[in-house]
């Protein structure tokens, strides 16, 4: 009934004029709308538009996801700000939204929201409708079939969205839930100065982190691979990710070298292993668990977990230079 | 969504306003037992219901305080044939669960799997690959992961390509009258502290019930478990484990395998007919890179066990040089022998030698920790008698659910 109440009421300001601004206070309600554009994030139905305070990013290096198009947008909301994190993501103020559409070359398919509550960070997807005209609330995720633009021509995709659970699968961090993407290393330092400029973020140093993008060819390529391996996987391979338990820690930065796989045995793969005996063999890839499950396209041995289906062959050639560069030991 | 569910207050006999979510059968049958998993509020349950049902991504729990209740690990049940993401069946990441009473078939990674959760519960339930053993089956059926208050009673689980039951980096556990069959390993406490292990049935696994410790994770040190009255027989499925997994080099018919552990117990089980030993208690046998960790068993007693037929057969590299040097079979107790190793090219050592309650067993005479034995040099030696420390009986908080 309450649920019924709310979206009465929110069918009433959706059809007043435009460009009333985002209804942060319905961001931060306990009930998540069931609309997207009940939050009018952006100025048009299909959500190509932001609104006020909503500013549209990027990642050097972003998580693949089946040749997905992304959208990345930030919302903060008016007279807050969020602050400067050297390491990790960006402390942003309650009320803050990150908002990430996945996309086929023809369509969207959904766009899933990240809300910085007063007590933590919250996870709602909303899967949009044929048109494109509108994305619904779907808490316990579904699976779609997409059809995806890949180098190798259009596949068939059977797209998952993830149900609020799974979210954490990748945005957990102990028993918080936490963004992963916007990192100093990550956004770089044109659009930290320009998210200073707009007053979405506050204390932006003059010196800013540089970190390879995982694609540019002229960077090192053991720099490009462990960027590409901390965005890809550690989120969950990290101390306090979901898979602390397994002992490989692949973030940004990792010192440990048995901890970044090197020369390290698995411990709970299974036959994820491939009937390899460590995670990453110097010199050698067609010996290395890892180069075997990011490769893989089936379900229990592929890596990451969620998220992929299909093979990201940029990434592969990525990861197996990195391994065949690094000498035999 | 929300109509696929039936709410029924559950008023008599409920010390709170406790519900039951009632998922009733449905064309997605994923989506409506995930909305059931989502909805649930502390002291809930959710009713699953009979009959097979075909799920095709894996379902997550992370409330507190649930219960998951089927009509029986025969009636409900939950098959993964048709998964196309994600490994596990069911995954628990909250705290006060009990899962009871349903079946989980065919997922293409690990069964069900708890990971960072306190009080978690696993009673009759069935997990099972229906094809038989490959090495494609999901590593582990029932999973609880660095968890504290671990009670697993009364499951049963069939085919898995590492362990039925497998407990790792976890505190206060108990298994118990549980039956696992044709597993790799059939129950498995690696780098735990405190397990009581009692009155299962372990049978025709390629090794019945192993305790470990593995060095690189991030809880080493596994002390204190305690294994007995368990009927551990005719293990004899040949190893069909992927090779970088450890349970590929558990040898066919070990009956209990005891490695690298610290402070175990066996007493009061059946062991008989297992081809390589009934308890072979031995050194982690590979490369130690990290400094924090102890690869030799210390402190291991066998006390009074029934032992039947074993050590015929042993599956290992020198094993039949081994059983034919002392007489055509290994006696049911047997130590490698290891008391030293090096890491970083410092020499470590320190007393592994086992206790028995027979007053002798047999040492390989290893030196160096292998799974290859051709170098060993078998004795019979005298070992203590009686323990020198005993595991604390573990004992689950009164708030236990399903206890």
């Amino acid at each position: 009934m309450r649920w019924l109440l709310t979206a009465a009421a929110l069918l009433c300001v959706s059809a007043a004029p435009a460009q009333l601004p985002v209804a942060a206070d319905l961001l931060l309600s306990e009930v998540p709308a069931p609309k997207l554009s009940d939050y009018r994030l952006f100025r048009d139905a299909g959500a190509t538009r932001p609104n006020g305070r909503v500013a549209a990013y990027m990642l050097n290096t972003p998580l693949f996801s089946d040749y997905a198009v992304k959208h990345r947008y930030l919302f903060v909301p008016q007279g807050r700000s969020a602050a400067y994190r050297a390491d990790g993501v960006m402390e942003f103020p309650v009320g803050t939204a990150l908002v990430k559409t996945f996309a086929t070359p023809d369509h969207f398919i959904e766009t899933r929201l990240l809300i910085r509550k007063a007590n933590g960070w919250v996870a709602q997807p909303y899967v949009w409708n044929a048109d494109g005209t509108e994305a619904v609330l779907k808490r316990a995720g579904t699976i779609l079939p997409v059809i995806m633009a890949t180098p190798d021509g259009m596949k068939a995709v059977s797209w998952s969205v993830p149900n609020v659970n799974q979210c954490k699968g990748c945005h957990a961090q102990g028993h918080d839930m936490v963004p992963i993407g916007p990192t100093a290393w990550n956004l770089g330092p044109s659009q930290l100065r320009q998210w200073a400029r707009r007053g979405l973020l506050r204390g932006v140093p003059p010196v800013l982190p540089v970190a390879p993008r995982w694609d540019d060819a002229k960077a090192p390529v053991a720099a490009r691979a462990r960027a590409y391996l901390a965005v890809n996987c550690a989120h969950c391979h990290s101390a306090k990710g979901p898979a602390s338990n397994s002992g490989l820690f692949l973030d940004f930065g990792q010192a440990d070298q048995v901890a970044s796989g090197i020369g390290k045995r698995p411990v709970a793969a299974g036959r994820g292993s491939g009937n390899r005996e460590f995670d990453i063999v110097p010199g050698h890839p067609d010996q290395s668990i890892l180069a075997y499950r990011v490769e893989s396209t089936e379900p229990g041995v592929l890596m990451p977990e969620l998220g992929r289906t299909l093979a990201h062959a940029e990434g592969i050639a990525l990861i197996r230079a990195y391994i065949a560069s690094l000498p035999p030991q | 969504m929300i109509r696929t569910l039936t709410l029924t207050l559950l008023l008599a006999g409920a010390p709170l306003a406790a519900k039951t979510i009632a998922v009733a059968p449905s064309a997605d049958m994923r989506e409506a037992i995930q909305t059931a998993l989502l909805d649930a509020k502390s002291g809930d349950v959710v009713l699953l219901p009979a009959g097979t049902f075909s799920l095709t991504n894996s379902l997550s729990l992370d409330v507190d305080g649930v219960t998951v209740r089927g009509a029986g690990p025969d009636k409900t049940i939950l098959s993964f044939k048709a998964q196309t993401q994600a490994g596990e069946g069911l995954l628990v990441t909250s705290s006060r669960v009990l899962l009871e009473g349903f079946a989980i078939e065919d997922t293409h990674g690990d069964g069900i799997k708890a990971k960072g959760a306190d009080r978690i519960s696993f009673k009759n339930l069935r997990v099972e690959w229906t094809g038989g053993a490959k090495a494609t089956n999901g590593a582990y059926g029932v999973y609880p992961v660095t968890s504290t208050n671990v009670l697993i009673d009364t499951v049963t689980v069939r085919y898995c390509s590492d362990a039925g039951i497998y407990v790792g980096q976890s505190r206060n556990i108990v298994v118990k009258n549980s039956l696992v069959e044709f597993n790799v390993a059939g129950i498995e406490i690696e780098n735990s502290m405190n397990a009581d292990v009692h009155d299962n049935v372990a049978q025709r696994n390629t090794g019945g019930i192993l305790v470990f410790d593995l060095p690189n994770l991030p809880q080493m040190g596994g002390h204190s478990t305690r294994i007995f009255n368990n009927r551990i027989v005719n293990n004899d499925t040949p190893n069909f484990a992927a090779k970088g997994a450890i349970v590929s080099s558990v040898p066919m018919g070990v009956g209990i395998m005891v490695m690298a552990n610290r402070n175990v117990q066996v007493f009061g089980n059946t062991l008989d007919n297992n081809a390589t030993a009934g308890v072979m208690i031995v050194a982690y046998p590979l490369a130690v890179e990290d400094v924090r960790y102890n690869p030799l068993p210390r402190n291991v007693f066998v006390g009074a066990n029934s032992f039947g037929k074993s050590g015929w057969a042993p599956d290992f590299v020198g094993g039949k040089e081994l059983a034919a040097a002392v007489g055509g079979a290994l006696p049911p107790v047997v130590w490698d022998g290891v008391e030293s190793w090096t890491v970083k090219g410092e020499t470590r050592g320190e007393s592994a030698k086992p206790g028995f309650a027979g007053g002798q067993l047999l040492s390989f005479g290893l030196v160096v920790a292998s799974r290859d034995r051709t170098s060993a040099k078998p004795a019979m030696v005298a070992v203590a008698a009686t323990p020198v420390e005993t595991p604390s009986p573990v004992i689950l908080p009164s708030d236990q659910p399903g206890l």
